[in-house]
């Protein structure tokens, strides 16, 4: 921030009484506006300012599929919730201690989410009739006793926006543009966050426009300074540093992560990263990351559809590269048949599929982990296929390296199971020492006296060799027909083509002495084991630490690869009275728990609504069963 | 990109003497006896040999059908892959190894039903392909049935009243698609087929081949009226470069334009050869080639040979030049910018 502008603040503070200020542990806050309404970048600012300063947080951007549905109306509205906080923590919070809605259809949708007691900020400028007709109230909240419940702060921001910039030269829908700044302001001011990122970010944003750049930064100021002296914010709240590991820091998205680990993984393995994909949401951003990372021998193509993607991502493993194709449910439909001839060919692909809610299109902007039993099963004949699953946003990074690394060493496709939440959520993510990342090495067969067999397989992984087109003498014909042991070449007969099924699982289950044995949060036996996949992991880690205040304790593993399993699930399954395995599905991962593992007696806690679990719902399920 | 690509050249690989054995597989071939697709498989071994690069260098790719089992014997490397999808399989491959020679194997089903989205996206996009379709009008494979390719009212097991459905015109897909590289040829003339494939190798950019072929068990003489030795000298045109269309037994008709609709002259009957249409393959404008594709038996003779020709970059070398671009313009991209390179914070 200027000096100008500082010392603005400071007379501004030292005019009036300084209010008192109160330190908490943690705090969530929801933004939520119409589309057009900068929530996500408003969200977006707080999150990079609060990094910062040094908490812990989670962050969960919940929007519609439309991308810009009528304003003012319900399937409109576009919010953005952010749990910071002193500790460690894994969830975007439960409820809101803070709403600030932009209009009246905002406060419809999102009432729900709000602590009783919480604090309401509106922006009263368009509580109109109209308005309150859009989002369906009978009445205007704010005049009966719908809010009764909670501290409510009334605030023309649309007016007070109007005024701050009356002397700017600004069309007036541009200055109406800025209100989002305002109510960030406001923001910065009651949990006593510095501003300079921000006003950094604006400049460099608008650095072309400075008028505009100048409006947002008025906007922000004059927000800061309205909460400073209204008389309903009666306190600043003071959110102390988590002690978070040392180390370098970066705020990162599950999507972002997942594509600078595959860029990392290509360049470990000194190859050519080649992603063949078609748009689709929630995956469509890794393309974007990718696109933008060329100089690193990066080649993006997006294909006419799904199944040209996995094409063309096949051709480049054939051709020696790192192939990958990334979709979401749907697209691992159309994808499937082509999985299949990875799968026969036994050439490494890695497959994202960024799992949203289905069946068909489902909620495409909303997260799901019902693909699992489509990921492991869903093709035609004997398919087993490696699967490893990110459990939080940052976990994307390592995740991602490990399915190349597996990829590339057992000559297999990888899926990649991610989920909408953790692909557009976002946390610190403590950088890796890049020294200490896993060597990627490839080695590609040349000619040598001997004939060259392309299914002759090392003895150790099951791999076969990988001898790229060019090579000369290597000369040889792969295909989805199937194959005879050893030539590749094309077979009928019934015990090779049984041999040959064998060692394909066979190859997919060795991978289990190649990757981590599970840990167990929590006592090595007992009553309850928790067991969770992918992005329930910060739901359960965090009812499991607000039962230890009461002294509930039960133990935890979380599953980052689902095929092969690590090798010590069965023994530690067996420890346990009873298990319970909360997903984002009707009990898929509880199905394959329960036939892999006979006689365990396993629970599930299934929520398919788009939203990930909740801690208090987690925690009440959990005590349910001690 | 591989540290690989290069050293497993053998230096003298470039020196061998290829022939057509060089290029025949160890596997048995096995398609019916009579079957068209012997001539076009001894004829991509015999022009394979003609040029100078090594069979290490060429890559089949194919989909599902009797042609489809193409790459099985070839000794080069080949892909069998799956319905309708080899133009996928060869795109990808052909953007991280340009240096290949890329050869697309499909049918009238494979390319232009199953796998049409593919085929008119590849061709769009001038990825560096040769594509050959051989065309039967049947499904051969899974025991005739009628293909996109098949004429209205054909009787096929599938269609045992008639086909209700109005065929395709592969050459117009190609030539709608922009493919920078649009011919035909025949089974029974290798020569011409030879000509054709020497052609689509010498080009830059995608080549799109349509051969008439004849499935002797399902469709046996599909294009005999047009082909057939006894007519063919009045029903086919061979297309040369800089000429006329010049047909029949005598070489003595000819093509003119009236209006916009082609008509069959007589050399005897025209006052001057500048009323003749003279072949140019080179033209950017599509507008010529695709009436080309509209001339049919019976109302007029059928063209062969290359509809056009012409050269725009290709899509594998743009993406390779981004790369390119994109190193010179920010530098070698290294872990330590992809992972520290954005604002970061130190704790403790």
């Amino acid at each position: 921030m200027n000096a100008t502008m500082a010392n603005e603040i400071k007379e501004n503070q030292q005019g009036g009484v300084k209010k008192p200020q109160k330190t908490v542990a943690n705090i969530t806050i929801r933004f939520a506006g119409d589309s057009g309404d900068g929530m996500q970048l408003t969200g977006d600012q707080f999150t990079d300012t609060t990094a910062v300063m040094g908490n812990d947080f989670a962050t969960f951007p919940d929007y519609p599929a439309e991308i810009r549905a009528p304003a003012g109306t319900l399937p409109g509205v576009s919010s953005f919730q952010i749990q910071f906080s002193n500790d460690i923590i894994f969830t975007p919070g439960d409820q809101s201690d803070v709403l600030v809605a932009m209009n009246p259809a905002a406060l419809k949708v999102n009432l729900g989410n709000v602590r009783k007691g919480g604090l309401i900020i509106v922006n009263e400028s368009v509580f109109n009739e109209m308005n309150l007709r859009k989002a369906a109230w009978k009445s205007d909240p704010l005049q009966d006793d719908t809010l009764k419940d909670y501290q409510v702060l009334k605030a023309p921001l649309s007016q007070l926006t109007k005024n701050a910039l009356k002397d700017h030269p600004l069309k007036m829908t541009e200055i109406e543009r800025c209100k989002n700044f305002f109510a960030l302001g406001m923001m910065f001011w009651l949990f006593d966050r510095e501003m300079e990122h921000t006003l950094n970010w604006i400049k460099k944003k608008f650095a072309k426009k400075p008028e505009i750049a100048n409006a947002n930064i008025a906007a922000l100021m004059a927000g800061y300074n309205y909460a400073d002296i209204t008389e309903v914010l009666a306190a600043q709240y003071h959110v102390a540093k988590a002690h978070l590991e040392p180390g370098t820091y970066r705020k990162i998205m599950g999507n972002e992560a997942a594509a600078l680990g595959f860029i990392t993984a290509a360049r470990l393995a000194k190859k050519t990263l080649f992603y063949g994909t078609y748009p689709i949401t929630p995956a469509s951003t890794i393309l974007h990351d990718l696109a933008r990372f060329k100089n690193y021998h990066v080649k993006t193509f997006q294909a006419e559809d799904e199944i040209a993607a996995i094409g063309a991502a096949i051709g480049a493993s054939f051709g020696g590269e790192i192939g990958m194709t990334g979709t979401s449910g749907p697209g691992l439909c159309l994808k499937s048949e082509a999985l299949n001839l990875a799968i026969m060919a036994e050439l490494p692909l890695v497959v994202i599929n960024v799992q949203r809610g289905g069946p068909s299109t489902g909620m495409p902007t909303k997260t799901e982990q019902a693909d699992l039993l489509q990921t492991l099963f869903g093709r035609n004949g004997e398919s087993p296929i490696a699967v490893v699953a990110p459990k939080t946003p940052s976990d994307c990074f390592m995740m991602a390296v490990e399915a190349v690394r597996i990829a590339v060493k057992y000559m297999t496709p990888v899926v990649f199971l991610s989920e909408g939440n953790l692909a557009n959520g976002a946390e610190p993510w403590k950088l890796p020492d890049i020294a200490t990342l896993p060597k990627i090495e490839i080695r590609h067969p040349v000619a040598t006296a001997e004939k060259f067999l392309p299914y002759a397989r090392d003895p150790k992984t099951l791999a076969r060799p990988w001898a790229i087109p060019g090579t000369p003498g290597l000369e040889h014909r792969i295909g989805g027909l199937a194959k005879a042991d050893l030539t590749g070449n094309v077979s009928y007969d019934g015990p090779n083509n049984q041999k040959m099924m064998e060692l394909r699982a066979e190859k997919i289950q060795r991978i289990a002495d190649d990757i981590p044995l599970l840990e167990i949060r929590g006592p090595e036996k007992g009553k309850l084991l928790v067991v969770g996949w992918g992005g329930t992991f910060g739901p359960i880690y965090q009812a499991m630490e607000e039962l230890k205040r009461e002294n509930i304790v039960v133990s935890h593993v979380h599953l980052n690869y689902l095929n092969p399993f690590p090798k010590n699930l069965g023994e530690i399954l067996k420890q346990f009275e009873t298990i319970l395995v909360p997903e984002l599905n009707l009990g898929q991962l509880l199905m394959v728990l329960r036939h892999k593992f006979p006689g365990i007696h396993a629970v599930g806690f299934h929520k398919v609504q788009g939203l990930p679990f909740q801690v208090d719902e987690m925690a009440a399920k959990i005590k349910e069963l001690v | 990109m591989s540290e690989h690509d290069h050293e497993n050249v053998n230096p003298d690989a470039n020196k061998a003497v290829l022939t057509k054995e060089s290029f025949e597989s160890d596997q048995a071939v096995r398609w019916c006896p009579g079957c068209g697709d012997y001539a076009i498989l001894a004829t991509a071994q015999r022009t394979l040999a003609k040029f100078n690069v090594p069979r290490e260098k060429h890559v089949f790719v194919s989909g599902i059908g009797c042609s489809s089992r193409f790459p099985y014997y070839m000794n080069t490397y080949g892909f069998h892959t799956i319905h309708g999808r080899a133009p996928t399989v060869a795109t990808g491959l052909k953007c991280v190894n340009p240096e290949l020679a890329v050869w697309v194997i499909t049918g009238d089903g494979d390319g232009l039903s199953i796998g049409g989205n593919h085929l008119i996206h590849c061709m769009r996009r001038n990825v560096d392909l040769n594509i050959l379709l051989v065309n039967n009008r049947i499904y051969g494979l899974t025991k005739g049935q009628y293909s996109p390719t098949s004429e209205i009212g054909k009787i096929t097991k599938s269609s045992p009243s008639g086909t209700i459905d109005y065929p395709f015109n592969a050459l117009c897909i190609a030539i709608a698609s922009e493919a920078t590289f649009v011919a035909r040829t025949l089974d029974t003339d290798p020569r011409h087929m030879g000509m054709i494939f020497e052609r689509a190798m010498a080009h830059k950019g995608v080549s799109f081949i349509e051969i008439y072929q004849n499935c002797i068990i399902f469709n046996d003489k599909a294009f005999g009226p047009v082909i057939g030795r006894e007519n063919r000298d009045d029903r086919m045109i061979y297309l040369e470069d800089g000429k006329p269309l010049l047909f029949g037994s005598d070489r003595k008709k000819a093509i003119r334009m009236n209006g916009l609709r082609p008509e069959v002259v007589s050399l005897d009957e025209i006052k001057n050869e500048n009323e003749l249409l003279i072949h140019r393959e080179n033209q950017m404008n599509p507008t010529y080639a695709y009436l080309l594709t509209q001339m049919h038996y019976p109302e007029m003779p059928e063209p062969f040979g290359v509809f056009r020709a012409i050269e725009k970059p290709t899509y594998n070398e743009m993406m390779d030049k981004q790369v390119e671009d994109a190193i010179a313009q920010k530098g070698e991209g290294t872990l330590e910018k992809l992972i520290y390179g954005a604002d970061t914070w130190k704790v403790g």
